[in-house]
């Protein structure tokens, strides 16, 4: 099979916006009343005509969610292992020129971080790092992995892109899940934030994720940096992303994050401003789109939105955030984070407003039995 | 009246023929509460879902196993490998050598892979446990996992959390007539009449999880689908008349020949 990167290529992307303007409210209502939605049609879900059917698409997301997974929230933290990168990128808080304090932690601070992130009740977790080989090494990787997957049953990573056979290695050290989020899907606008490093790669930062998925990941997640660039087309491609990574990786599990940059006047300011009303349309259209995929929210978003949205689609919430490596451990010191949290809520009290809101916070989901070595 | 067959696994008889699934509840307070309500006797809990360190797990203490079986599940498995893994834990942490054993390599639709569930089954057969295992609703698959000595087949009506009914009713139809053993309809049933259904076609008992979990009042679905499950065995206990394809004329063409013999 064509590797998306090539499918991306072969489109005319001027007459793939230009299509998304043009849609009608009675494509809008076909899309909705069909069966099955064709790839060809999926689109449509995120034009601006189908902004008038958000409470349709609202509903019928909250349907498919329920049924397809039930009245459950599924719980995970990042940990950050190191925020030290070779990468110039305009919007991110680790950009290589930046003067922050840069951090990779020792093996023992990573035990102390994930000790907490035990305590409070997580079983799944996502390691984070930037990318500097230097630091955040295979070697390294590897160790972490291997002294937290005891400890934890599920371990995904979100790091730079490696190659298939790194992806292997970290799958039989125990690793479930690989999180790689493109940023920007059109290759132009893509690098204009891309000044300098190994991520101006385009085409091989959305080849990774395949890599991964060949390596045997169980779980694929991807998403658009929202505010990066106009946001319909973005995300359309983004279903047509997940759509097609479903058919070459059956027996993978997607996700689809939506790590939306929301204007500040300490870090970075998007020049696609994505409005509140933007992000819960594109939540419902992707569930239309892929009825089965995970849904993932992280504390990037505030309460009243995280909370707003359990039962209409979303499946998987970051809880009690830190994005600064060893903030955990070091609560005081904000320094060197990636991005501002904004639900700063602890995981106790994110767990009683899911169970408020009449559905299960999970921790565990997943076994680490599973894929252990006998 | 006609008693049906007495529903026995591993010795042990079921009266109720109907076996609630414990996901996708908003809590384990509301998932027991429905499960008291269904007046079930056996329970599934999908062992991903349980800390099998923790003997106060919410997931298993939530319920009083002293009332209900637990049967638990390899659900979220790939392969055999990883299923009979599973079941090896499940055994030691929850005494039970009982597993319903599912195999499903697809996360999107959940259908179970008939190759991997085969030798899986083969194996923990084997090694003592009590196999339940989830399977399409494949009549040649269900006669190689008797084969093999499971303790049931549970065909799916319709994939899991669907809830569209008896979709595979032939295929069922033919898997309960060429069993040796009791059939479970287990996936897709959403409502108390594809209970019904897939019992008045024969089946020795359901499985229902997502339509009672995420109702509005998963109680009193539960109630519903007890009532379903109870008319139909009701039902196939009276010895009912049949279909007929021709209208049955209560005087019939033949009622001459009756007369004749008699005088």
């Amino acid at each position: 099979m064509t590797r998306f990167h090539e499918i991306v290529q072969g489109m005319d992307l001027a007459a793939f916006r230009a299509s998304l303007e043009a849609v009608t409210a009675r494509d809008v209502e076909r899309v909705l009343g069909a069966g099955q939605i064709a790839d060809d049609d999926l689109p449509v879900l995120f034009s601006p005509a189908a902004d008038a059917y958000l409470e349709e698409m609202a509903a019928r997301s909250a349907a498919i969610t329920e049924r397809r997974f039930g009245k459950v929230i599924q719980l995970y933290a990042p940990l950050y292992l190191g925020n030290e990168c070779v990468n110039k990128c305009t919007y991110c808080g680790f950009s290589h020129e930046l003067q922050i304090a840069r951090v990779t932690l020792t093996p023992e601070q990573v035990l102390a971080d994930a000790a907490i992130l035990h305590d409070e009740g997580f079983r799944h977790i996502l390691l984070v790092a930037g990318e500097d080989r230097r630091y955040v090494s295979m070697p390294y990787l590897l160790q972490c992995v291997e002294m937290l997957h005891r400890r934890f049953d599920s371990i995904a990573i979100e790091i730079q892109p490696l190659k298939t056979e790194e992806y292997r290695q970290l799958v039989e050290a125990g690793v479930d899940g690989l999180a790689i989020y493109q940023e920007v899907y059109d290759p132009e606008i893509y690098q204009s934030y891309h000044l300098a490093g190994p991520k101006r790669n385009w085409a091989n930062r959305l080849d990774s994720i395949e890599f991964g998925g060949e390596a045997g990941m169980r779980s694929l997640g991807i998403g658009a940096l929202l505010g990066l660039a106009p946001w319909r087309p973005e995300v359309a491609l983004l279903a047509l992303h997940g759509r097609m990574l479903q058919r070459k990786f059956w027996r993978s599990k997607i996700a689809v994050s939506f790590p939306r940059i929301q204007p500040s006047a300490h870090h970075y300011n998007p020049d696609y401003r994505v409005y509140d009303r933007d992000l819960v349309h594109m939540i419902f259209a992707m569930r239309l789109a892929l009825p089965d995929v995970e849904l993932v929210m992280s504390t990037r978003e505030g309460a009243r939105l995280r909370d707003g949205l359990i039962g209409l689609g979303i499946t998987r919430m970051s809880a009690g955030s830190r994005t600064d490596p060893g903030g955990y451990s070091q609560p005081e010191d904000h320094d060197g984070e990636q991005f501002a949290i904004d639900d700063a809520r602890p995981p106790d009290e994110i767990a009683r407003a899911i169970a408020e809101r009449g559905h299960e916070p999970v921790w565990k989901d997943f076994d680490r039995e599973f894929i252990l070595a006998p | 009246m006609k008693t049906l067959k007495p529903l026995i696994i591993d010795g042990v008889e079921l009266k109720s023929r109907l076996f609630i699934g414990t996901g996708k509840f908003s809590s384990p307070e509301v998932m027991a509460r429905a499960v008291e309500a269904s007046g079930t006797e056996l329970v599934t809990v999908a062992l991903r879902r349980v800390d099998l360190n923790n003997p106060n797990d919410p997931q298993l203490s939530a319920l009083d196993f002293s009332k209900y079986r637990l049967l638990p599940n390899t659900s979220g498995a790939r392969d055999a490998e990883e299923a009979i893994r599973l079941a090896r834990l499940s055994r030691l942490a929850t005494r039970t050598n009982w597993i319903k054993l599912e195999v499903t390599p697809d996360p999107h639709y959940l259908l179970p892979d008939p190759i991997e569930t085969l030798k899986a089954a083969q194996v923990l057969v084997k090694e003592g446990f009590v196999v339940l295992p989830y399977i399409n609703a494949d009549p040649i698959l269900a006669k190689r996992l008797e084969d093999c000595g499971c303790a049931t087949v549970m065909p799916l009506a319709a994939p899991i959390g669907t809830n569209k009914g008896l979709k595979t009713a032939d295929q069922i139809a033919i898997i309960i007539e060429q069993a040796g053993v009791p059939v479970v309809v287990d996936a897709g049933l959403g409502m108390p009449s594809h209970a019904a259904a897939a019992l008045e076609l024969g089946a020795d008992a359901v499985l229902v999880n997502t339509a009672i979990a995420i109702a509005g009042d998963p109680v009193r679905m539960a109630i519903a689908f007890k009532l379903g499950v109870e008319a139909a065995i009701a039902a196939r206990e009276a010895a009912p008349g049949g279909e007929s394809r021709l209208a049955r004329a209560s005087s019939p063409l033949t009622g001459f020949l009756r007369e004749e013999a008699a005088s």
